[in-house]
């Protein structure tokens, strides 16, 4: 870093100089302030360069199959037929399995945390359950293969006896499946979510709370109808970036699923999703169609949580703007 | 209008629901994290942790190479994303106007929402593709680009933490924006940065999908960074799915190092950060 030194000796001599004549060349601000702009400007360039590389390569399949890619649903390398609608399918139904099991425990256990522990409970859980975000995605997916797959298999026996005529119970019960994956993806956007609404509860002005228990309300009450109301923006960005997550999540769900390229509407069929189907054939794609079909399958995982987490952030980021400043009107 | 009695009881019944779900969350961890390394130290020697992996079949090996090769890939990431991420993260906090600052800001938190298998095919693109071969660079390219903007933005909110007084009284001395910006603001918001580069750290050592056709996986040791680099998570990935119980096993076996060293990461991390903000 020798370059850090020199402007120090040239823009503190020239001190006084740069006064009379104005700013110069070697200036060591303005080069620290180009400098770390151009680092500044990497991030969005890496971006712009993530995009133009997955359009670029995903042309071939683009080309091929146009838009019809999204609604066919064949997947055959040997005929280079190429659909993405049973990985679309298969996304989407675990993704929202998972956030009907995540979200009633993730806003209910934040609850608990914001409005009713006492310090020395809400520590230690939290804790905790930030701990479970730190879990990496293969490590769930080990456990997942290898605990919950065999302990689901006599639940879903079980159910496939009874309610097997439904077709939401049909099919082989061998643990394998949309549910293992539903609940795999359940567990790790859970402290996600938590976490966040625990934040957005916390944001919420004591008089709100103060005013409903004026007015009669027990506890759930209060809840109910000053804190959720309150941070309910911040509580749907809460929810739309732990889809986000599950969205894109790909190790522990690739373990878990099955892979099996087909649309069924049974809770306990094997399926994929665009992220699984991408990582197990993305080394086995042998020829150039093949592997443009992969990437344009990147191409929409890319373009749906882009669109996802831009809405989350605007609503997070619209909540955090009005949080503060309610928190300044309270604090004065 | 319910009773008052009813009303009274439907409340402590929910608080009940909300503690449970708060319980509930934290005993899956417990769990989860006692199975894992309870189940994985039953299987770990020596001999995984200094030896190459052996032909199937044969008893015993290990995965000293994938130790290395994660430590490589993990390092060389750190590396590169903490330098860009720290002066973009001064840049965000201490010398962009209103408006480039949002955008930069939203591209970041766009960017670290993206899924890890979408940042593995563009490494792929731009790196395996032109370069011909899968290696190790393409890794930690990849590994970085996970970790660049979560450092970014945490060194951005570091810096904002450092009171105004202290910029005036570095400015007042009469040393340049830039060095009060190195000298003084950054050494005072290092707790905070450090935070956010230790949880950035732990959470590229644990991920797998954007070293599945970056660095691929090797059963030797690699011939130098251009070359294909084996590391712990895609090892466990592909002993966990093969059918063979000795590959079950040694997949336990690193699971329990992954984890270990993620969970004391994030628990350092943790008390920097205590530490850092006993006002």
């Amino acid at each position: 870093m020798a370059a850090s030194d020199y402007p120090a000796q040239v823009a503190t001599a020239a001190a006084p100089a740069r006064l009379r004549a104005g700013p110069r060349l070697l200036d060591g601000d303005r080069l620290f302030h180009a400098l770390v702009g151009l680092l500044a400007a990497s991030i969005v360039a890496f971006a712009a360069l993530l995009a133009v590389y997955l359009v670029k390569d995903a042309l071939p399949a683009f080309e091929r199959f146009g838009a019809a890619f999204l609604w066919q649903q064949t997947w055959n390398p040997v005929t280079l037929q190429f659909g993405a609608l049973p990985a679309i399918y298969g996304t989407a139904v675990t993704s929202l399995l998972a956030m009907l099991l995540a979200v009633p425990v993730g806003v209910g256990a934040a609850i608990y945390l914001a409005e009713f522990a006492p310090p020395w409970v809400e520590r230690p859980l939290s804790f905790l359950i930030e701990l479970l975000a730190a879990i990496p995605s293969v490590v769930i997916g080990l456990w997942g293969l290898f605990v919950l797959v065999p302990a689901l298999r006599p639940i879903e026996q079980w159910l496939g006896q009874r309610l097997g005529w439904l077709p939401l119970f049909s099919g082989p019960p061998i643990g394998i499946g949309v549910f293992a994956a539903g609940l795999v993806l359940a567990i790790m956007v859970l402290p996600i979510l938590t976490a966040i609404v625990r934040e957005v509860l916390w944001a919420v002005p004591t008089h709100q709370r103060e005013a409903a228990y004026a007015l009669g309300a027990t506890p759930w009450e209060m809840v109910t109808t000053a804190v959720l109301p309150y941070g309910r923006s911040g509580i749907v960005g809460a929810v739309i970036l732990a889809l986000g997550r599950a969205l894109g999540e790909t190790l522990a769900v690739t373990m878990v699923i099955g892979n099996a390229y087909r649309i069924d509407p049974s809770l306990f069929a094997q399926a994929t999703t665009l992220a699984s189907k991408i990582a197990s054939e993305f080394r086995e794609a042998d020829s150039a169609v093949f592997l443009a079909a992969l990437i344009y399958l990147a191409l929409v995982l890319f373009a749906i949580t882009l669109v996802v987490n831009v809405v989350a952030r605007l609503l997070v980021l619209r909540l955090s703007v009005r949080a503060i400043g309610h928190g300044q009107q309270g604090g004065g | 209008m319910p009773s008052e009695r009813r009303r009274i009881w439907i409340s402590r019944i929910m608080l009940a629901l909300c503690g449970l779900a708060a319980g509930l969350s934290a005993a899956i961890l417990v769990v989860l994290l006692l199975y894992v390394l309870v189940k994985g130290i039953a299987y770990v020697n020596l001999e995984f942790l200094t030896a190459l992996p052996r032909p199937l079949g044969e008893p015993g090996g290990g995965m000293a190479n994938a130790f290395v090769g994660s430590a490589v890939m993990v390092g060389l990431a750190t590396l590169w994303a903490t330098l860009l991420a720290v002066g973009a993260g001064i840049y965000l906090a201490e010398y962009g106007g209103e408006r480039t600052v949002a955008v930069v800001r939203l591209v970041a938190d766009v960017l670290s929402g993206l899924p890890s298998i979408v940042i593995g095919v563009f490494a792929y693109t731009l790196l395996v593709k032109p370069l011909g071969t899968f290696s190790a660079v393409a890794g930690a390219f990849a590994l970085g680009l996970i970790m660049l903007p979560i450092v970014a933005r945490t060194t951005e909110e570091s810096l904002r933490l450092v009171p105004h007084e202290l910029r005036e009284a570095a400015l007042a001395l009469g040393i340049p924006r830039w060095r009060a910006t190195l000298s003084v603001l950054l050494p005072t918001a290092r707790a905070g940065i450090l935070t956010g580069v230790m949880l950035a750290v732990a959470r590229i050592a644990g991920e797998t999908a954007p070293l599945l056709f970056t660095a691929l996986g090797n059963r030797f040791w690699p011939n130098g960074l251009l070359s294909p680099t084996a590391a712990l998570t895609l090892n466990i990935y592909q002993y966990a799915i093969s059918p063979y119980d000795q590959w079950h096993q040694q997949a336990w076996a690193a699971a329990f190092f992954l984890l270990l060293f993620v969970l004391v990461l994030n628990i350092v991390a943790r008390l920097v950060a205590a530490r850092a903000m006993p006002r």
